[in-house]
């Protein structure tokens, strides 16, 4: 993200900028990751006190599936790095490029939700739902929570693709949102990364 | 089609309610045939509703805390006067349901609607005219704030007339708050309500993060920035540390009713417990971000009309840091009771005994502010002063019931009431009320109505004492909170001098708005006029353009060298802005983006509520589709020309000179 700061400005097509809100738009953002970021905290914090409060249902070590959930995490890094090339691309200034990589990182991020909503599914059809026990709620909580995010996340991507089709395409304005998105993304990775340390792994251990 | 709303909802049974929906309706019908008679409704449309101006956005958030302040306070007369009657067998005249109802209104409306509500605008009004910044870092964003607080505000108050409130306390604990014990909509009205407005305080609180951050004029390091402005800078870092943390346990007690889920249930394993430490580790540093920005306030105001700079200015700094880092290792003292332990107990007793000391260390500053000071002793100062001695005491209350020894005795019972009520009045809104007083002629144009002022405080300054004291006394001889009615003789001596208390505080209440009345009417008389855009004498960068600011705020961005530079430029007689060259100036345009989400929000939180899930569908599509919308829009800023500025400038400089003249 070094070379952020060396994005020429001239490219602007008759949108000026607020003397500070290059700036501020990208640091407001990661500002407010940082928010989010505690309330995922607290989702972590009330799964470790629900972690074995199982209620006779089952524990995380009988319903979780790593083979499933490692295909997941695949698919979810392996978007990180797509949509890194996809900066690359756009601080190059190649729309077909930068287009294409989104493309890719949409599409990696779609698996990630349907397997996710696939093992939701079955784990629910397994008389594991959320309402079984405080462990389950708190499980399928923070797990969807993060799956919501990536839903939003799936959406912004699709709606700045449809933006790049505009003389606006490499603005500042245009590059604030691209770099935003880009930390959001990369955002969501470690928090999966946490998701899949703290709850699979150390459930199944 | 229309989930669990019925007729049957509607209250008609309830004759108090009938009557105030009766008022609310005639009263909104008249407001809104003014507007339509005196054809005001795109001047109200292009010129607030849709306005990003912080100003204007902060004048509304005060407006609105003010409306919220009647239905909170009407609560509270209502229960004094319950009170005051419901002895030895009489019931009173509020049904337990109907009472039950009315205290956890009254606590969530005063907290989530009048208080921060108040500070929210306090600090829009005057923070980036403090630190010389032209709005705050993200204009649309802060209106957004304002409607997602302004719909929660409505829909709070629609629970009073459709369907029915909250009756288990401010906090909604479970299990009392749990589908099993609640079933009826009265929770879900209170968890949408102040999730919804949650959305509007985390988004006011990096907006003015990143305002305070990156936006202060040039020259106005750290320890050069106004104290006001350093307590809200410490104000929303709190809120931006706590506000996450009510939003996923609201969202967790809301999955637990909805969902059927296991968080605080009694079975399944849930934790009553795991609520209560979430809902404190929000709820403590709340009192100080409410807090926080009154001490700002009274640090203003007592250095200005003490005609001295601040006494220990970096003190002053420090122990604000300090107070907002102990909020958060306090969080425990709200449950001594629940047997964590002595070991626990004494850990968050002693921490919490702590915090009186830089707490101290701010009264001392504003005594020796005072001291050798050429006061001047103004309807302003006596709410300083009156909250200075109040504060004090309702502190001192707070460092008792700090041992948890005490705290067994003293734990739900109306000691704990009349303390925090102690500070919250007199330490909250006495701040809230000083700072609307001191600010009213730089946003207004003209000054407050000094005697209805003064009158205003003494009747709030004895009313409180009359109200609270007896609770401090009843809670000594064993009454709790939220009880409905009793049989114990010594209580009811207590309770009938509160109800007078409380009547003395409406009468304080009336004097409050004949005030605003008189001021408003009087605002051309020539002693009431701001010309001069600096009425106090004051120090800080604020006063430094006319009154009202022009919508740019700065005509040119002002150089700082030092704490108060505006007050040594005035001794040294000149102005920042003389000798400098006008540009063009950037700013936003209005948007309505704001208010449609703050609709459709509303929206999808009545449609959560009653269970009307296709309506909830297409709210929350209504939400995405109008951010995303706004998202496509490109021309959301204009250019403030040259010619315009100068005008301004040329009739500021006029009055001034004029005023200079006389």
């Amino acid at each position: 993200m070094a070379n952020i700061s060396a994005t020429p400005h001239g490219t602007a097509h008759g949108i000026d900028d607020h003397e500070h809100h290059n700036t501020n738009n990208v640091f407001g953002f990661w500002i407010y990751l940082m928010t989010d970021c505690l309330l995922f905290g607290t989702l972590f914090a009330t799964f470790a006190v629900m972690r074995t409060q199982f209620a006779g249902g089952p524990t995380g070590k009988e319903l979780f599936d790593l083979d499933g959930v490692g295909l997941e995490t695949a698919l979810l890094l392996l978007s990180s790095i797509t949509f890194g090339f996809g900066m690359i691309s756009a601080y190059a200034r190649k729309q077909g490029a930068m287009l294409a990589w989104l493309a890719i990182t949409f599409v990696l991020g779609l698996g990630f939700l349907v397997l996710e909503v696939k093992e939701f599914a079955h784990l629910i059809h397994a008389g594991a739902g959320p309402d079984r026990s405080a462990f389950l709620s708190a499980f399928f909580t923070l797990v969807a929570t993060h799956g919501l995010h990536v839903t939003c996340g799936l959406v912004w991507i699709a709606v700045i693709m449809v933006q790049s089709f505009s003389s606006q395409v490499f603005s500042t304005r245009y590059m604030d949102k691209l770099q935003c998105l880009s930390l959001f993304w990369h955002f969501l990775d470690i928090v999966w990364i946490c998701v899949f340390t703290f709850v699979y792994l150390l459930s199944v251990i | 089609m229309l989930g669990k709303l019925t007729l049957s909802a509607i209250p008609l049974d309830v004759p108090i309610l009938v009557g105030t929906f009766t008022g609310v309706v005639i009263a909104a019908l008249a407001v809104l045939g003014a507007i339509t008679y005196f054809g005001k409704w795109g001047y109200l449309w292009r010129e607030w509703l849709t306005s990003v101006d912080h100003k204007r956005l902060g004048i509304m958030y005060i407006v609105l805390a003010l409306v919220m302040l009647f239905r909170g306070f009407a609560d509270a007369i209502m229960m004094r006067s319950q009170l005051a009657l419901a002895y030895n067998g009489n019931p009173g005249y509020l049904p337990p349901h109907h009472y039950d109802q009315i205290f956890s209104a009254h606590g969530t409306i005063m907290i989530f609607f009048m208080a921060m509500a108040f500070m929210t605008g306090l600090l829009n009004v005057i923070v980036p005219l403090q630190i010389g910044a032209r709005d705050v870092a993200f204009p649309f964003l802060n209106s957004l704030s304002f409607w997602m607080t302004t719909i929660s505000a409505v829909l709070i108050n629609v629970s009073l007339f459709i369907g029915e409130f909250a009756q288990c306390g401010w906090l909604v604990y479970p299990p009392l708050s749990e589908q099993q014990f609640s079933p009826g909509v009265g929770v879900d009205y209170y968890i949408w309500a102040v999730q919804l407005a949650g959305v509007g305080t985390l988004l006011t609180g990096v907006n003015f993060f990143v305002t305070i951050v990156k936006m202060r004029a040039p020259g106005m390091g750290w320890m050069k920035l106004p104290v006001f402005t350093w307590t809200a800078f410490v104000t929303v870092v709190l809120i931006m540390a706590v506000f996450p943390v009510l939003t996923v346990t609201l969202a967790e007690l809301a999955l637990d009713r909805y969902l059927g889920m296991h968080f605080f249930t009694n079975d399944g394993g849930g934790s009553v417990q795991l609520y209560l430490s979430l809902i404190w580790t929000w709820g403590h540093p709340e009192v100080y971000i409410l807090v926080l920005p009154a001490f700002g306030v009274f640090s203003e105001i007592t250095q200005t009309f003490s005609r001295k700079p601040l006494f220990g200015y970096r003190v002053m700094v420090y122990a604000t840091l300090a107070i907002g880092v102990l909020s958060f290792i306090v969080w425990a003292h709200h449950f001594f009771t629940m047997g964590a332990g002595p070991n626990v107990n004494a850990f968050f007793g002693v921490a919490t005994m702590i915090i009186a000391v830089p707490t101290g260390v701010k009264i001392f500053n504003w005594l020796f502010t005072m001291y050798k000071g050429r006061i001047q002793f103004n309807g302003i100062m006596y709410w300083v002063i009156g909250f200075m001695v109040t504060f004090s005491i309702g502190g001192m209350t707070g460092v008792m019931m700090a041992m948890p020894a005490a705290d067994f005795v003293l734990h739900n019972s109306l000691f704990l009431i009349a303390h925090f009520h102690n500070v919250i009045i007199g330490g909250v809104y006495f701040g809230y009320v000083a700072g609307l007083n001191f600010w009213w002629p730089k946003v207004l144009g003209f000054k407050m109505n000094e005697s209805w002022g003064k009158r205003a405080f003494w009747c709030w300054f004895v009313g409180f004492y009359l109200a609270f004291v007896p609770l401090y006394i009843a809670g000594f001889e064993g009454m709790t909170r939220r009880m409905n009615h009793y049989d114990n003789a010594d209580w009811h001596v207590q309770m009938l001098i509160a109800a007078a208390g409380a009547a003395v505080i409406a009468v304080g209440v009336v004097c409050q708005l004949m005030q605003i009345y008189v001021s408003i009417r009087d605002r051309n008389l020539a002693e009431n006029r701001d010309f001069t855009g600096d009425p106090w004498n004051a120090r800080t960068l604020e006063w430094s353009m006319a009154s009202p600011p022009p919508a740019y705020n700065f005509a040119v961005l002002p150089d700082v060298h030092g704490i108060d530079t505006f007050h040594t430029e005035k001794q040294m007689g000149r102005r920042s802005y003389e000798g400098k060259v006008l540009a063009p100036i950037h700013m936003p345009k209005n948007t309505a983006a704001g208010f449609f989400v703050g609709a459709f929000s509303f929206v999808l939180g009545f449609a959560a509520i009653w269970w009307i899930w296709w309506l909830a569908a297409l709210a929350l599509v209504g939400v995405f589709a109008t951010v995303i919308l706004r998202s496509f829009n490109n021309d959301v800023d204009y250019y403030v020309p040259v010619s315009e500025i100068e005008r301004d400038q040329e009739n500021y400089v006029r009055s001034l000179t004029a005023q200079a003249a006389e």
